[in-house]
């Protein structure tokens, strides 16, 4: 039985979609059965997925323009003129990846969550693997997903106060001029 | 939770001589012992995966550079290795043998300057300077091999770009006496120094469980008793071709990670030695690289791909839209992993036991800021 089975025989409905790019597996599930789907591969024996290699957030604004600016175009040409052009509606913005790792048996797994941008809420996994505390700071930090559960969901790299997420596709790269005001205790 | 005012509170760093660069821990003590201590990271923080994607492929290898700085090489691999399994070409043979030589004298470097700082740190100065001289003979080699001496902007997509150099031999050979002279020296400096041992025996223990539930690998994971090493585990490259061992610690504490290293760089040498018989058999127009377009431009997907790095699994996971510039670049540093243990492993230890924790755990504030 080829992993692919074998995760979709653990998860059962909790699978949305199932990809694969050069042997890397990606199992996409619900936001609301990410914690439910974590512990089933983690206690799973034949798949046993307990070890979280590394979580963080994508942010999918920009592909999701670029992929959908070409068949609008063809559409156009296609479809009377005066049809008023629809807004355009997107996927859920962010994503949330898990990278897991089986010790037994040295097999590779991605989970993948979307998170939409108006409520952009996941349910920790600290419980489950501590290993997600930083990372899941991280992907707060640097995209503003909020886990919900985390014991200590400060910033991480960037300091308190800092007024904008900075690995969203609309941050600039060279920031927008922030100052660190110091604050001594 | 810990009323903070019955405490003292000790700030150390960011600018502090035992913190390694930029690190900041604010620690709140009993007498001498420490309550709880919170590290704060982030004043190294320069955006690298921001960067990334505003980059072309080839134009990030020299930010890799500047991750691990000890070890730039095996960097610089992993994120060629990541970009090679999104296009889905492989390096040749020979080229995979340079990576393999350059990347395990590397890790030697490192270790060699990790173990000479832990013990700077804890007041035994003379091991550092024997352990030096030897990394100054291996970036000799790396100066000679391409220029650049500590970010090496070593290799390129699908390969490397020129072969060993001809005093390789040379001063391998010399090297590797050195090598053996320095780690003895430093044996017999620390090993069964009563002073040394007393500082570092069970001091900040770590069970292999709490260690596996932190997301440990690499060096800290080993001297906790976990034999888990990637390039036995998932042997990446021409790893599986090389008899080496994978040294394990049994306590986890500062000893066995010191005694894990020590023993990695004699493997390291193992394996130098054998991939070097091999690149020798090689004939000399062996080709370097694979065949790579000028212009990178992989298919749209999303890889992550790992090595083995000194101080543990250095991953690079890679999202493409296709174009000429990646979409998005994580990077998964070993350190970053094992430094948010760090409050749990040093609680109810002495401050001066800190130090030498975060010393053993070998955190590079570049690898772990980004």
């Amino acid at each position: 039985m080829s992993l692919k089975d074998q995760v979709q025989s653990c998860l059962g409905p909790l699978v949305v979609a199932v990809s694969e790019c050069q042997g890397d597996l990606s199992v996409e599930v619900s936001r609301e059965n990410i914690k439910a789907a974590l512990s089933k591969l983690k206690e799973d024996p034949g798949l046993s997925f307990d070890f979280l290699s590394d979580l963080f957030g994508v942010d999918n604004s920009e592909l999701y323009k670029k992929t959908a600016a070409k068949p609008a175009k063809k559409a156009e040409a296609e479809t009377a003129p005066e049809e008023p052009p629809k807004p355009q509606e997107f996927p859920p913005r962010f994503e949330v990846i898990y990278l897991l790792l089986s010790l037994k048996t040295n097999k590779r797994l991605q989970v993948k969550v979307r998170v939409p941008e108006e409520n952009p809420v996941v349910d920790s996994v600290v419980s489950l693997f501590k290993a997600a505390t930083w990372p899941e700071r991280e992907a707060y930090d640097m995209y503003g997903i909020r886990f919900n559960g985390h014991p200590d969901l400060r910033r991480l790299l960037m300091w308190e106060g800092f007024p904008a997420y900075p690995l969203r596709k609309d941050y600039p790269l060279e920031g927008r001029g922030e100052e660190r005001h110091l604050i001594y205790d | 939770m810990i009323n903070h005012d019955d405490y003292v509170k000790i700030n150390i760093g960011p600018s502090h001589p035992a913190m390694h660069g930029t690190l900041r821990v604010v620690a709140y003590t009993d007498g001498e012992t420490v309550v709880s201590a919170d590290p704060e990271i982030g004043y190294l923080h320069r955006g690298v995966e921001k960067l990334g994607e505003h980059l072309s492929y080839h134009q990030f290898i020299p930010i890799t550079d500047r991750l691990n700085y000890c070890s730039a090489i095996c960097n610089n691999v992993s994120y060629e290795m990541a970009v090679e399994k999104l296009l889905g070409v492989s390096a040749p043979e020979k080229a995979q043998l340079v990576r393999i030589i350059m990347m395990e004298l590397a890790r030697i470097a490192d270790h060699q300057v990790c173990v000479g700082i832990l013990g700077v740190d804890l007041g035994a100065f003379t091991p550092f300077f024997y352990l030096i001289i030897q990394r100054e003979e291996i970036y000799e080699i790396f100066e000679h091999y391409n220029g650049a001496r500590l970010t090496n902007t070593f290799g390129r997509i699908g390969g490397v770009e020129a072969d060993l150099p001809k005093d390789f031999e040379q001063r391998w050979k010399k090297l590797k006496e050195g090598i053996a002279r320095a780690n003895e020296e430093t044996d017999k400096l620390l090993t069964h120094n009563r002073i040394w041992m007393d500082r570092t025996i069970g001091v900040t223990t770590f069970s292999a469980e709490d260690a596996l539930a932190w997301g440990f690998t690499g060096p800290c994971l080993r001297a906790c008793g976990v034999k888990r090493d990637l390039r036995k585990d998932e042997p990446y490259s021409v790893y599986d071709r090389f008899d080496f061992e994978v040294p394990v610690g049994k306590y986890g504490d500062v000893f066995d990670r010191y005694m894990v290293r020590m023993r990695e760089m004699e493997e390291s040498v193992k394996i130098i030695d054998q991939a070097f018989k091999l690149y020798k058999d090689m004939p000399a127009d062996a080709p370097l690289m694979a065949k790579v377009p000028k212009t990178i431009k992989p298919p749209a997907g999303e890889v992550y791909s790992a090595i083995e790095s000194p101080n543990g699994e250095l991953g690079f996971f890679i999202k493409s839209d296709g174009s000429d510039k990646p979409y998005r670049i994580k990077i998964r540093p070993p350190c970053y992993m094992v430094y948010q243990a760090f409050p749990e492993m040093v609680k109810g230890e002495m401050i001066a036991d800190l130090i030498a924790c975060l010393s053993s755990l070998n955190v590079i504030a570049g690898e772990l800021d980004r």
